[in-house]
């Protein structure tokens, strides 16, 4: 890539932050050149951002309606899901699809709500609550 | 207490790069972020199906993390002292202590529980390096983190929470400090094998997911989304950009970064062959570049692009890659 195509396309996930590509220069060397964004880029990160806020979004929804537990939704709002969140607090991915459920959830001990506040780094009342839609 | 070391913040294209330069400059040897890269043999090229993030594929261009360190610091016979702890406290106190003695400390971290990051690149990624030069009175940490354009600072719980975050490449804390260098660092004589060693990797181990063979089979699951959901399609193929390009490889999965080792091991080795290797690898890069360009215009669905062109487009940077291994077991002969 040449210094004079380095992208300047301002990403919005940036957040006015620039960052550094290695692009040559007229004498054919190599130099650090910093890039504002690259809108190829920035797509990709969009759209996977948006799938989680949707997801975010679905169960929160989901979870007003009394059909999951709130662990559903703050699970998906720390950017966690199944997988990552049974890797991080040590419980089984059955285990966690069973927390999902308000019944199951409703009946865990202190020590169990403990694990995931502790993960998620959120209170035990925000855990057992909502905010508003 | 309150401490500032004296450090050369440089930004570099990625974070563990960028800070084994920065600590070895910091010792008076003469390394750059991409010659710290090549020296290690990170570039590569894996696609791990059974390593999901967020439900897709581990795509890997560099070897896992720790590699570049832990090969600069082994080749260079520079003595890294690295800790892990089981009580996040002892490793914060670990921490001040080698800030105090006067050392700079290497940290690695989750990106998830850094503030500084902008938002939408916070996700649960455990392996990310950065350095520790100082603290404040207000209990802020004073960090010079590679990937960033100035040094940041960082609240003593954020930090701890950084470090001690679990799950998948978890950090348990790790921190290292280089206690001894030797007298005369010679880089020359090692560069050329470090070389021959990537242009092997490239053409793949026994295992259909690494080199060239892993290109291949990332084309053909391309492919093989036909008839899948639209909506699956767009976010796997988007996935493979974000890991290609997204915060963290300098874009084009290394290979500037790649060319730019090559263009500097040339000078150093007087081989004007490896110029010619890093040219390539340029050409490389920016097919790797086509190629998401190519994918994102699927996603867009603004053109005609077909899952068959963006295919076509990876098996042609595969056979590029090819050539680039031939080119660079030839200029190591």
């Amino acid at each position: 890539m040449k210094k004079q195509h380095v992208p300047q396309d301002n990403s919005k996930s940036y957040q006015g932050q620039n960052k550094l590509l290695y692009a040559v220069d007229d004498n054919g060397h190599y130099e650090g050149v910093k890039s504002s964004g690259w809108e190829v880029e920035s797509f990709a990160t969009q759209l996977a951002v948006d799938d989680l806020n949707e997801q975010t979004e679905y169960a929160l929804q989901q979870a007003h309606a009394g059909e999951v537990s709130p662990l559903a939704y703050h699970m998906l709002a720390r950017r966690f899901d199944i997988a990552s969140l049974s890797a991080a607090t040590g419980f089984f991915q059955w285990q966690i699809k069973r927390h999902l459920r308000i019944a199951i959830f409703n009946k865990l001990n202190d020590k169990q709500l403990h694990r995931y506040c502790d993960t998620l780094k959120i209170s035990r009342e925000t855990l057992l609550s909502l905010p508003s839609q | 207490m309150s401490i500032i070391l004296s450090i050369n913040h440089q930004q570099s294209s990625h974070c563990e790069t960028g800070v084994v330069a920065t600590l070895l400059q910091s010792k008076g040897i003469a390394m750059t972020e991409p010659m710290a890269f090549g020296l290690a043999s990170a570039l590569t090229f894996a696609y791990l199906p059974f390593v999901k993030i967020s439900g897709m594929p581990l795509i890997a261009y560099r070897m896992p993390p720790k590699t570049i360190i832990k090969k600069v610091c082994k080749k260079l016979n520079i003595n890294l002292e690295t800790r892990k702890f089981s009580n996040p406290d002892a490793g914060m106190q670990a921490l001040d202590d080698e800030l105090s003695k006067g050392n700079l400390v290497g940290l690695q971290s989750s990106v998830y529980w850094l503030p500084y990051f902008p938002e939408d690149m916070r996700f649960h990624f455990n392996a990310h390096n950065l350095v520790v030069y100082g603290k404040n009175d207000n209990d802020e940490y004073l960090i010079s983190d590679p990937v960033f354009e100035h040094p940041v600072t960082c609240r003593a719980q954020d930090l701890k929470n950084a470090r001690f975050a679990k799950g998948a490449l978890a950090a348990k804390g790790l921190m290292y400090v280089i206690r001894d260098v030797p007298e005369n660092v010679n880089i020359a004589p090692i560069i050329k094998p470090a070389i021959k060693k990537t242009a092997k990797m490239m053409n793949g181990l026994i295992l259909p997911y690494f080199g060239l063979k892993g290109i291949k089979h990332m084309a053909n699951k391309i492919r093989a989304l036909e008839g899948k959901p639209a909506k699956y399609t767009r976010l796997y193929l988007a996935h493979i950009v974000r890991m290609q390009e997204e915060i963290g490889t300098g874009g084009a999965g290394f290979r500037f970064m790649y060319a730019s080792f090559l263009e500097q091991a040339s000078k150093q080795t007087n081989t004007p062959l490896l110029l010619e290797c890093a040219q390539h690898t340029t050409v490389v890069g920016d097919l790797w570049r086509e190629f998401a360009m190519q994918a994102v215009k699927y996603c867009k669905k603004r053109s005609d692009v077909s899952l068959n062109d963006i295919a076509l487009t990876l098996e042609h940077v595969a056979e590029q890659e090819a050539k680039l291994s031939q080119l660079l077991i030839k200029a190591t002969k």
